[in-house]
């Protein structure tokens, strides 16, 4: 019996009893045929918010402001050039490119070493340093928004980027460790124990041999990291001043006291947005392995 | 094994681990203990440190008799397990349907992986616009289908289910995710079984599939409850709390006690709560949720 006869003779035998509403729902022609229509529209359903954002930020203000949303208009860059002239904009720009890199670049060295040694070396302390670290993954930042705060005061770190980029580094490297250990658990370690017979010291070999075999799993963390950073709304609302306000802090400027400023504000959401999801369309693969990491096996 | 004795011994692997030591003592468990000590002092903010006064327990038995703490308490348990519970069940049923024999899925989970990635404070912003009274989407679909308008943010009763909508559509791709890589990496052999031996897709599903699936279920379900517990960025756009004191989580309560009303010491005492919140509440998880991770 070919595959294929055996294929149609077992889909004929599964038709012929499986009953019942899901079954006849999930086999049923209608479903075959009708789900890549019914997943169109729910796609597209689901970005609406998105869409009605960017769209917003090319409205005038009375657009905006009228009962029934428009969907074809004049679009104009009015709100953008309001967001762009803005005194500061560049140097929000600026600040939060500087502080996302920073903090990405010494997230990565730092928590790896860490992962490395951690799944490498065995020493006194390695559990329960492990398990600590999984421990304050858990701790939410408004527990240590005010002691930061202070401390960070005390140390003339706040209002500092150096300041922020402290934080984010702190903030990063329990996920970072937790999605480097499971890539270099993968690695053979043959090809180390090889590495010491030829005379290999561990820090050429987590330079020459570790970390180019991660280079998967630090893109991973580099993205979550950097997008963290980027992101971060809480600390950098209290740790920074007007000249080192980073992107999202400088977005609720907007939001005043006599109302909100809808198309500035959104001018400025669609600009902070925007990175993130070029981003998604360009690193969907290594996206989603950070977002399973630890939780699927694959 | 060569993994179990490790490769190098002596002070080499204290050297690899000492960096992110360093700075997870300076940022993380520095503050904690920071937090506990400043949870004694009577200090307004702004105000130098000299002028901080100590003051025992007070500010523990002013923050116990106080409802606002209480409030927010309940706010933020209704507010992540309705959140939670709902994305769980979406997550679910969106990757059974399309566990398998879907071309260009890659495109699809690519198109909702963007919510997760954008900023908390944009999507804040998005939905409070959705949500606006005057000139929202949600006002005027509601209107077209016979609705009549609502404050949907300023609302008591309204506002709550709000913040909660918004977090659906933020985080069930998240779950969705987890799950449609944990459904394509179950073995096909106890599924082959089972279909040979008659079983219906249904039973299948629930007899087979979820068993083995419970691991990934459980992780899920922790990852985003601690996450539901820190969130304070959307509600902190959307609404600042209110009305009244409807949409305040605890994250958003220390933040407002210490940043708007000043007092720094009961800050640090509500973080305190929150704090022993979360690890009360992982424990428990973990305790129940041990007899299906052990099996992983």
């Amino acid at each position: 019996m070919t595959i294929q006869s055996f294929k149609e003779a077992n889909t004929a035998r599964e038709d012929s009893r499986d009953i019942g509403f899901w079954s006849t729902f999930i086999h049923g022609k209608a479903w075959k045929a009708g789900r890549y229509p019914l997943l169109s529209i729910l796609a597209f359903l689901y970005l609406v918010p998105v869409i009605v954002l960017i769209m917003t930020s090319f409205k005038t203000q009375i657009q905006i402001m009228s009962r029934a949303p428009s969907w074809i208009f004049m679009p104009t860059l009015g709100n953008y050039q309001n967001v762009l002239m803005e005194q500061g904009f560049l140097r929000y720009l600026i600040n939060s490119l500087i502080v996302g890199s920073v903090a990405t670049f010494f997230t990565l060295i730092i928590g790896g070493f860490a992962s490395y040694a951690l799944v490498r070396f065995n020493f006194f302390g390695r559990g329960t340093i492990s398990f600590s670290t999984l421990l304050l993954r858990m701790i939410p930042p408004a527990v240590l928004v005010v002691p930061i705060y202070v401390l960070w005061t005390f140390f003339h770190l706040a209002d500092t980027r150096l300041g922020l980029i402290i934080v984010y580094i702190g903030f990063n490297l329990p996920f970072t460790i937790w999605v480097l250990i499971s890539f270099i658990s993968d690695i053979p370690i043959e090809l180390e124990e090889a590495a010491v017979v030829d005379g290999c010291g561990p820090w050429k070999i987590f330079f020459q041999i570790i970390l180019p075999l991660i280079k998967p799993g630090l893109a991973a963390a580099a993205i979550f990291t950097f997008r963290i950073a980027w992101n971060e709304f809480l600390l950098a609302l209290v740790l920074t001043n007007r000249v080192t306000r980073t992107l999202p802090v400088a977005t609720t400027i907007y939001l005043t006291d006599i109302g909100v400023e809808w198309g500035n504000i959104t001018a400025m959401g669609t600009l902070v947005a925007l990175p993130a999801i070029l981003f998604t369309f360009l690193a969907a693969r290594q996206l989603i392995a950070g977002l399973t990491a630890g939780a699927v096996k694959t | 094994m060569a993994k179990q004795q490790g490769l190098f011994k002596g002070i080499t692997p204290y050297l690899f681990v000492a960096p992110a030591l360093i700075v997870l003592a300076f940022t993380c468990l520095y503050p904690v203990i920071k937090g506990f000590e400043l949870s004694f002092f009577d200090w307004k903010l702004g105000t130098p440190i000299e002028s901080r006064k100590f003051v025992g327990w007070e500010n523990f038995i002013w923050a116990w008799n106080d409802p606002a703490l209480f409030n927010s308490i309940k706010v933020t348990i209704i507010f992540a397990i309705s959140a939670v519970s709902v994305e769980l069940c979406l997550g679910l049923i969106l990757a059974l349907l399309m566990e398998k024999g879907i071309k260009g899925i890659a495109l699809f989970r690519t198109v909702f992986i963007v919510p997760i990635m954008i900023a908390p404070v944009v999507v804040g912003l998005i939905w409070r616009y959705l949500f606006d009274a005057n000139f929202g989407l949600i006002n005027y679909i509601a209107q077209l289908v016979g609705f009549e308008p609502k404050v949907w943010l300023g609302t008591p009763g309204l506002a709550l289910p709000a913040v909660i909508v918004t977090d659906i559509w933020q985080w069930t791709p998240f779950m969705f995710i987890l799950f449609l890589a944990g459904l394509q990496s179950l073995p096909t052999s106890p599924v082959e079984a089972a279909q040979v031996d008659g079983a219906t897709t249904w039973q299948v599903i629930h007899l087979v599939k979820l068993p083995l699936l419970a691991p990934v279920i459980w992780v899920a379900i922790i990852l985003r409850m601690i996450d539901a517990f820190r969130s304070l960025e959307v509600m902190y756009i959307l609404t600042f709390g209110g009305p009244g004191r409807e949409t305040e989580v605890l994250s958003l309560n220390i933040y407002k006690t210490a940043f708007n009303s000043q007092r720094l010491g009961l800050s640090a005492v509500n973080a305190i709560f929150l704090l022993v919140f979360i690890m009360l509440f992982s424990l428990a998880f973990l305790a129940i949720a041990r007899p299906a991770l052990s099996k992983k």
